[in-house]
């Protein structure tokens, strides 16, 4: 006899037990022990079918290949340059990565990326040991200038995109900024002041706002009504 | 946070900020609360924006100074918990926390804000000595204004505790009705120079884009007690002008914020 204690959509903490019995099947962050099912993370309940997964509300960004993100340069090494992406691993762009260019044996290399200067990267290894290396060679990737950074959760980072980028790209028509973001949550904006403020503002609310219903709409009046 | 320094930058140049403020504009909401420990004589909670500062003030009798046998003392001493930003580390006091505590106390000492005649129960023997404690909860830009408007609204709200008149210990658990000696009310108001333009109240970006900063603490009837400057870029004689003009217009602002908050 099985029963599940939970409702879709609902908040659970850690070790809060989700369904009794054999009849469910433990989704993402969650867990079985005995017969009962525990949550892992504090998020949000789906039960898709018979599988019972959480939607976490907080979180570190894990890397993962092929993800885009947005990391600090941190140190200038002999052959390339270390990057803080937010996690907790150290991050490497080489130098044949980061460039098409030839570069002499000498060069300055601070010439190039200065510590300081934020870089949008893509992850193309991670090491069992949750060593990344990235690469700046691919269209779209860059060093960064001008504009604001702004940092959000990295679980909302799906949020602030939208179903097929229609969040973002609505906050873009809207504020005529240009907006890239990194799946580790850090958000670079550029556009006019008004623009990149009002953006800003926005993707704080949808932060704040992601786990509630009509979030589209919900942005469409916001950006209307603060349209300067 | 290259980016967004030379964002701030050049948006100082002509007169913007990131958050859309004017440059003479405080964040909102300005919280000040009252009484939020009982152990303390007097304590308050500051909030400007997302800046939350706590000050207590703990009243003790000791022996007054040789020099000034029928005076009272201040001490002030202020803490950057590691909680309230990642640059905070525990242990001794480091140069930001000294820097803060004194700027307050300066303030308050030279303005001859507190009464310290008045302090004095037996010259030469016993006097009041005031103790503020300051304690960031939450730095997000601008601690000097924030401790300095918590230290005065701690002040304002102590009372004397009750002492024993044949023993002459004090019960700190019961207070008289009696206020401190404060006749002036010195606030501090830090002005940041970034590119050539004046602001207060920054952010803790913007803090890390200033050229130059003078807190400049001044008291209800506009007089200066004490500047402290920061920074590597010189000032003018000009600027220094327009920065406590600024500076005692932004103090008064602070003052009625204060005053309708205690009342």
């Amino acid at each position: 006899m099985s029963n599940v204690l939970v409702q879709e959509r609902d908040i659970v903490i850690p070790g809060e037990i989700l369904a009794e019995g054999m009849d469910y099947l433990p989704g993402e962050n969650t867990y079985r022990k005995e017969s009962a099912i525990y949550s892992k993370v504090l998020g949000l309940v789906s039960i898709p079918g018979r599988v019972i997964k959480i939607t976490p509300l907080a979180g570190p960004y894990i890397p993962r290949v092929g993800d885009k993100i947005i990391g600090k340069v941190s140190d200038i090494t002999l052959n390339g340059w270390r990057v803080d992406t937010g996690t907790a691993y150290s991050a490497f762009l080489n130098v044949k990565d980061a460039t098409t260019r030839f570069i002499k044996k000498d060069e300055d290399l601070s010439e190039i990326i200065a510590i300081g200067d934020y870089v949008v990267v893509i992850l193309v290894n991670v090491t069992s040991q949750n060593l990344i290396d990235l690469t700046m060679k691919e269209p779209g990737l860059h060093k960064i200038s001008g504009g604001r950074i702004i940092h959000i959760n990295s679980q909302k980072v799906p949020r602030v995109i939208g179903k097929q980028g229609s969040m973002i790209s609505l906050i873009k028509e809207k504020t005529g900024c240009d907006i890239t973001i990194g799946q580790n949550g850090h958000v670079w904006i550029k556009g006019t002041t008004n623009g990149e403020y009002l953006a800003e503002r926005a993707i704080k609310l949808i932060q704040e706002k992601s786990h509630q219903d009509g979030l589209t709409e919900r942005m469409q009046k916001f950006l209307e009504d603060k349209r300067v | 946070m290259i980016v967004n320094k030379e964002t701030i930058v050049q948006l100082a140049s002509v007169q913007k900020r990131l958050d859309n403020r004017t440059l003479t504009e405080y964040r909102t909401p300005i919280v000040i609360e009252t009484g939020i420990s009982w152990t303390a004589e007097g304590s308050a909670r500051v909030r400007i924006g997302d800046n939350i500062v706590i000050a207590g003030v703990k009243l003790s009798i000791e022996k007054p100074y040789n020099d000034t046998p029928d005076e009272g003392g201040i001490m002030v001493n202020a803490e950057l918990l590691p909680l309230s930003n990642p640059e905070f580390e525990t242990g001794p006091p480091g140069i930001k926390a000294v820097e803060l505590a004194r700027v307050v106390d300066r303030g308050i000492r030279e303005a001859k804000a507190i009464d310290m005649k008045k302090l004095c129960i037996i010259p030469g023997e016993k006097a009041w000595f005031i103790s503020i404690d300051i304690m960031t909860i939450n730095d997000a830009g601008n601690l000097f204004d924030t401790a300095g408007l918590a230290a005065l609204t701690a002040l304002k709200s102590a009372h004397f505790p009750v002492v024993d008149e044949s023993t002459g210990a004090i019960d700190y658990h019961q207070k008289t009705k009696v206020s401190l000696p404060l006749v002036k009310e010195p606030l501090p108001v830090t002005v940041y120079k970034i590119n050539g333009s004046l602001l207060v109240d920054p952010t803790l970006e913007e803090e890390r884009a200033y050229d130059a900063r003078l807190t400049v603490t001044t008291d209800d009837s506009k007089t200066v007690s004490a500047l402290q400057k920061g920074g590597t870029a010189p000032l003018t004689i000009d600027e220094v002008g327009r920065i406590v003009d600024l500076a005692s217009e932004k103090a008064k602002f602070l003052r009625e914020v204060l005053n309708k908050a205690l009342r």
